[in-house]
């Protein structure tokens, strides 16, 4: 029943560098850490002897609470440490930061960095498992995982499904590591938004349809994953306003109501509710938004699992 | 290879180490009967089947428990072990646990399996059924209640149980 018994990297730096293999690994894994969160006793002791520091040069709610809680129901000692109010703003350098606490005994380092390939940095020069909780606009490993986890739970399985991601395709790390997964595992995936906010040559390059009109595009959907406009990632202006962001793209009951079909809805989170998000439709029986959630602990707890035994 | 029970001794075996849980357990009424993910199954399987047709009127809660996250040796061992589906939908407060595992060897497994137990309640007793006991081997002060054969082996031989629905037959051999 099992596929392999580890996977087939050293670090979660993305989705890009793992095989199916380990994807499923990932699930299989997951669904016994989802089983072990629904008991009275929420805790394993598995990690006691593990200790995680959590890195976040960038602001986080959801990713950085869910590491913390997968990391201490795995039983392991937690550090936390943010960019604000740290020596990085005194000018301490990248590594000169982790190596200070590394040399603290921590066995594994969970980051979040503005910077593109920050992660990939890390791990040419340090020697303990790295997690990438979201570098720049490059990728957002756990996301995808946990969302391709989510499909998989509401709708069986992720093969053959038809993905739609929507809106701010150019600056999300969520629509590219969601990418590498879904089509990892089979999916049909197409991007739709605006032209401004979809790259250039991205179906040629990721194997994605593109597509200009969100109603034909979610008629198609089985699944549609709303992205949140990340107006603190662009620096010149690609759409008027974000009202008419919001009717143009903007996913909300009415839209829905006309496909005469019901599509599974979800949200990376934080949403902003009512710009590519309707409050009925996000609260609704079709949003799996918290579902989402709730597996991105079972799904983290996996990944942790699988990356912090240490060589003997 | 060295045979221990043939498949006519394992059906014998198993069916007097159900008549021993009937005995001790009469009506079933505050006993539970837990497996071991993943080779203690097949065994737990089979008593469970026994029992339930030696007291049908009972209605006894039946689980597997998998011990993964509660092995001591994550970051001793060689290889990552993957967890198996723990399937607990009962609290075992106050209830008498008769756990059963395959074979008994270094009592590392049972270690394991009574802090995983824990997690679903404080148990009012707990009994140990095993198919073998691989005595002279323990690690811990763990000794069975239940004992379907015991044996003397060397470390290095090997016990292997052989179960007719993932090999093909009944068999339990000796591996030197």
């Amino acid at each position: 029943m099992h596929l392999r018994m580890s996977l087939s990297v050293k670090h979660l730096l993305g989705i890009r560098e793992l095989t199916r293999q380990d994807i499923e690994l990932v699930f299989q894994t997951a669904d016994q850490f989802k089983e072990v969160l629904q008991r009275p006793i929420k805790k394993v002791p598995t990690l006691r002897d593990t200790t995680i520091v959590n890195v976040f040069f960038e602001n986080s709610t959801r990713t950085r609470l869910s590491f913390e809680l997968a990391e201490k129901r795995l039983g392991a000692d937690v550090m936390n440490f943010s960019a604000s109010g740290s020596s990085v703003s005194k000018g301490e350098t990248l590594i000169d930061t982790v190596n200070n606490i590394l040399s603290m005994k921590v066995d594994m380092v969970v980051m979040r960095h503005s910077a593109t390939g920050a992660p990939h940095f890390l791990a040419k020069h340090i020697n303990v498992p790295i997690v990438n909780a979201g570098d720049g606009i490059n990728e957002h490993p756990t996301q995808a995982l946990l969302d391709a986890f989510s499909i998989r739970e509401r709708l069986g399985s992720v093969e053959g499904k038809k993905i739609a991601i929507c809106g701010d395709i150019m600056h999300s790390r969520v629509a590219l590591s969601n990418i590498y997964c879904l089509k990892k595992l089979g999916a049909e995936v197409t991007v739709v938004g605006p032209p401004t906010l979809i790259p250039k040559h991205i179906g040629n390059a990721l194997g994605v349809n593109v597509s200009y009109d969100i109603k034909e595009t979610l008629k198609w959907a089985d699944v549609a994953n709303v992205l949140r406009i990340q107006l603190e990632r662009q620096n010149m202006p690609l759409f008027s306003t974000l009202r008419e962001y919001s009717l143009a793209y903007g996913v909300n009951r009415k839209l829905l109501d006309s496909l005469g079909k019901d599509i599974v809805i979800m949200h990376p989170g934080p949403i902003n509710r009512g710009v590519e998000l309707s409050s009925d439709v996000a609260d609704s029986g079709q949003s799996i938004i918290l579902d989402q959630v709730e597996n991105g602990v079972a799904t983290r707890m996996a990944v942790l699992y699988l990356l912090a035994k240490k060589e003997n | 290879m060295k045979s221990i029970l043939t498949d006519r001794q394992l059906a014998i075996t198993i069916e007097r180490l159900s008549h021993q849980l009937v005995e001790n357990h009469l009506d079933f009424r505050d006993t539970v009967v837990i497996g071991l993910q993943p080779r203690g199954i097949f065994l737990s399987d089979r008593i469970y089947r026994h029992l339930q047709a030696l007291v049908p009127s009972a209605n006894i809660p039946y689980g597997k428990l998998d011990i993964t996250f509660y092995r001591d040796d994550y970051n001793s061992g060689k290889t990552l072990h993957l967890p198996n589906e723990t399937d607990m939908d009962f609290s075992i407060d106050n209830k008498r646990v008769i756990l059963i595992d395959d074979v008994l060897y270094t009592g590392r497994t049972i270690r394991s399996a009574m802090d995983a137990m824990l997690d679903f309640g404080r148990p009012a007793k707990v009994e140990l059924c095993v198919l073998i006991d691989r005595r002279f081997s323990r690690e811990l002060p763990i000794q069975p209640d239940y004992t379907g054969r015991t044996i003397d082996a060397i470390i290095t031989e090997r016990v292997k149980v052989l179960w007719n629905e993932r090999d093909g037959k009944d068999e339990v051999v000796l591996i030197a």
